[in-house]
């Protein structure tokens, strides 16, 4: 069994690696991240250069044909930089969704320009009350006209849209029929961000990016709009969101591994008491339980991405839950403990690893939280047992 | 293919590339899944193991009673008999050179059909040793003995004054014409009561560090100045032992590799038996029972299992119990001897770890229940496997299982204890 990157992998790992090293440093980052858009245009054109961009679409449209796994190190590697571009929702998120749900049409009029650059698209699917259920949408989608000439208006507000303020176009749930919370009668819907009917109100967010909420007032999108089947966008919504979760334990597992490496260096360094800090076995103990922390949410990230892979919709969504869940807790511990090990320095701005600890919060927090997964984790027990 | 409108040498040359890894990406990295080789493997094992495992014994197994000798040993024979008996071992010593994921559904099996486990000392500790810095004539005596359930083996590490610090053992062999003679005390020596053979790591020099002064003999338990006696665990069974040693002769050509070396083989046997610990199929299997325990004690009218405060303590030791499970196959997959090391720790903690919240959640479902302490004659007829005393009013046929929970505080503590592994770690993963 073979658990390595092939050497084409390699390569492009490499390659991705070798331009962040030289144009991503933290620095620069800092610099990103105050710039209006909060993300370099650069780096994104890079992505597309690497094929990054395509990754899960397929050839016929431009696309790269990759899997699950390829993820794995792409966003691992984006974590360790803490790299500020809406990769997660433009491929992952919007990519999941185009692919699930989107017509041969809208797939070769989209793919190709996302996978050059020049689209970039943001999941408007959380609202005020939702929290994390997926089929909590209010949002309504009224039906306009008759079947050749129809369109749809959308009246309600979408929250916290991750790199919504990036984003060309958004991927909007509407409620086209159905009561709340009713699996059925969600559709989901493009809307070009600077259509009429659409404000969006942008703020930053505790990782150094953006993000916003969508105010969507008689929004009227042509029925062209509309990915798949009126009312029946759920279940593509939830396999975006497993996508979505199975790249944040990816991101996460980068994001540990780059903070063990910053705490272990300063164990390392840091001298009190006339020795290095790391010669006490007090300190030495909990610097490996955040390295097991981090092989373990490694494992977490694989068995996920292995899942997506797989057909069995049950079992792909309880792993997946399964991965979050772990890595919300494993993320929790090396990031406390990160600071910890640090003293004063680690609660400054000035110093990288406590922005590597707000982004690896935040991602305990967004697509679901530990106690949401872990509910899933628990569902799937108890169904099995009936 | 469109990458990018105006593509630059680069980008032409990276096109290029990725074209050619359109047909390769995603293909190599992950091999977790089951492909239809692997369901028809696991199907062959599951037909032998599901109609091999000896009614009484797997009665046993299942209910968590005491098993014997017997019922080790005939398993042995059995597996032995189907070509079965090492499936890890190279091919040269008679194994089947299994990898890891068929090691690993092999044990799922096994333990799911409740087999009694493989004993590891001899098979999984000592055969390594021997194939690596043994002699030839240790190989063709000791080997096919383990193979073929001849021999029982046992360890003899811990002394009384040496237990995280192992290297300071006492029990020592000084030289005499064609033999060594033993003296001192090893103890915490499971199943030695059984033993037909142990293998020991004695002092063979005084002067130097103490890591350097350490040999390991292969020592026949039948010898003269051998005496065993019971040490009583917590649940009250003699499961380990202190092995005396009184004036023992042991021939030389019982010492394996170099006079001095010991400590050397003796990591490399610690680094098997920490993989070995993780217990992965048993933990499966226990977690399953837990779950089915849970789903037939009734709280009132509703399950055990419907109270989230419960299940939600399930739910997280599953996802523990799947986060080791990859990592056990990375590390048997891996041939990059740091991760291996590392992996071998990692496998012992949080195997450990696991085990005991196993036992611990077994018994709490208990409740009340787990008061109960019954001998195995007072549950179970050996005559009947079938059997249950009235006595054993318990919810489900598992009455050991709060023994268990104090009896496993153990695997923390043995195979070095779990903050011996984290010294390991710090030392030789970070350089601490």
């Amino acid at each position: 069994m073979n658990f390595d990157y092939s050497p084409e992998q390699v390569m492009l790992q490499d390659s991705l690696k070798r331009y962040l090293d030289k144009n991503y440093n933290f620095a620069k980052r800092q610099e990103y991240s105050q710039s209006p858009l909060a993300m370099n245009e650069p780096a994104w054109q890079f992505y597309a250069e690497l094929g990054l961009l395509g990754l899960p679409f397929e050839e016929a449209y431009g696309g790269m044909g990759g899997s699950p796994s390829d993820v794995l190190w792409i966003m691992s590697s984006l974590g360790k930089y803490l790299a500020l571009e809406p990769y997660l929702s433009t491929v992952i998120l919007g990519g999941s969704l185009i692919n699930a749900a989107a017509s041969e049409a809208q797939k070769m009029e989209w793919i190709p320009r996302i996978a050059e650059g020049s689209l970039k698209l943001a999941l408007a699917h959380a609202e005020p009350s939702s929290r994390y259920q997926s089929a909590h949408v209010s949002t309504s989608a009224a039906f306009k006209g008759d079947a050749k000439e129809g369109s749809y208006v959308l009246n309600g507000s979408k929250n916290v849209v991750l790199h919504g303020h990036t984003a060309h176009a958004y991927l909007v749930s509407a409620r086209s029929h159905g009561a709340l919370d009713e699996r059925a009668g969600i559709s989901l819907f493009w809307v070009p961000s600077d259509h009429p009917g659409l404000t969006a109100h942008v703020y930053p967010s505790q990782d150094g990016s953006r993000a916003c909420d969508l105010e969507l007032k008689d929004c009227q999108v042509p029925a062209e709009y509309r990915l798949g089947e009126e009312g029946n966008a759920l279940s593509a919504i939830e396999l975006a969101l497993e996508h979505g979760n199975a790249a944040l334990c990816a991101e996460a597992t980068g994001i540990m591994s780059e903070m063990n490496a910053l705490t272990l260096a300063y164990l390392k360094t840091r001298q009190q008491f006339g020795v290095n800090i790391g010669q006490f076995q007090a300190l030495q103990h909990r610097m490996v339980e955040m390295l097991i922390q981090e092989e373990q949410s490694r494992s977490m990230s694989i068995l996920a991405a292995q899942s997506l892979s797989e057909g069995d919709p049950l079992k792909r969504a309880r792993d997946v839950s399964a991965a979050k869940a772990f890595v919300c807790k494993a993320a929790q511990k090396v990031g406390q403990e990160a600071i910890q090990l640090h003293g004063g320095i680690g609660v400054t701005h000035e110093v990288s690893i406590s922005h590597y600890f707000k982004r690896l919060t935040m991602i305990t927090l967004i697509l679901g939280d530990f106690n949401h997964h872990l509910d899933k984790v628990s569902e799937h027990i108890k169904s099995q047992s009936m | 293919m469109q990458l990018s409108k105006r593509p630059s040498s680069c980008t032409r040359w990276m096109r290029q590339k990725i074209l050619v890894l359109i047909f390769t990406i995603g293909t190599n990295i992950l091999e977790l899944n089951h492909s239809s080789w692997e369901m028809e493997f696991k199907q062959e094992v599951t037909d032998f193991v599901s109609r091999s495992v000896p009614p009484s014994t797997a009665a046993k197994v299942a209910r968590g009673l005491r098993i014997d000798k017997e019922d080790i040993v005939g398993w042995q024979k059995i597996l032995h008999a189907q070509g079965w008996g090492a499936v890890a071992w190279p091919k040269e010593h008679g194994g089947l050179e299994w990898n890891a994921l068929q090691q690993s559904i092999f044990d799922e099996v096994c333990s799911q059909y409740n087999a009694p486990i493989q004993l590891p000392f001899g098979l999984k500790m000592v055969a390594p040793v021997i194939m690596k810095f043994g002699s030839v004539a240790q190989q063709q005596k000791y080997l096919p003995r383990i193979i073929a359930g001849l021999d029982w083996w046992c360890q003899g590490y811990s002394e009384p004054g040496s237990g995280s610090d192992l290297a300071s053992l006492k029990t020592k062999a000084d030289r005499a014409a064609d033999h060594y003679v033993v003296n001192g005390q090893k103890t915490w020596t499971t199943l030695a009561q059984h033993a037909d053979m142990i293998f020991c790591l004695v002092r063979t020099n005084h002067e130097v560090r103490k890591q350097e002064g350490i040999s390991f003999l292969l020592i026949d338990m039948k010898s003269p100045g051998i005496t065993v006696r019971p040490i009583q665990t917590i649940d009250g069974e003699h499961e380990i032992n202190e092995v005396w040693l009184d004036n023992v002769k042991v021939p030389l050509e019982n010492l394996v590799g170099e006079e001095n070396k010991g400590w050397t083989y003796a990591k490399y046997l610690l680094s098997h038996e920490r993989t070995n610990i993780a217990q992965i199929g048993k933990s499966k299997r226990e977690l399953t029972k837990l779950i089915q325990m849970s789903a037939s004690i009734k709280v009132g009218e509703e399950r055990l299992l419907d109270d989230p405060r419960f299940t939600d303590q399930i739910a997280e030791l599953s996802i523990e119990l799947d986060a080791l499970n990859v990592t056990n196959m990375r590390v048997i997959g891996s041939k990059d001897p740091a991760f291996i090391q590392l992996g071998a720790s990692i496998l012992k903690i949080k195997g450990s770890e696991i085990q005991q919240r196993i036992t611990e959640l077994q018994m709490q479902a208990l409740g009340p229940y787990a008061m109960t302490q019954l001998q195995d004659d007072e549950i179970m007829d050996p005559n009947d496997p079938e059997s249950l005393h009235p006595l054993a009013h318990f919810p489900v046929n598992s009455p050991h299982l709060p023994g268990l929970y104090f009896n496993y505080r153990k695997a923390s503590i043995y195979g070095g204890s779990n903050e011996i592994q984290r010294n390991i770690i710090a030392k030789l993963s970070l350089d601490l």
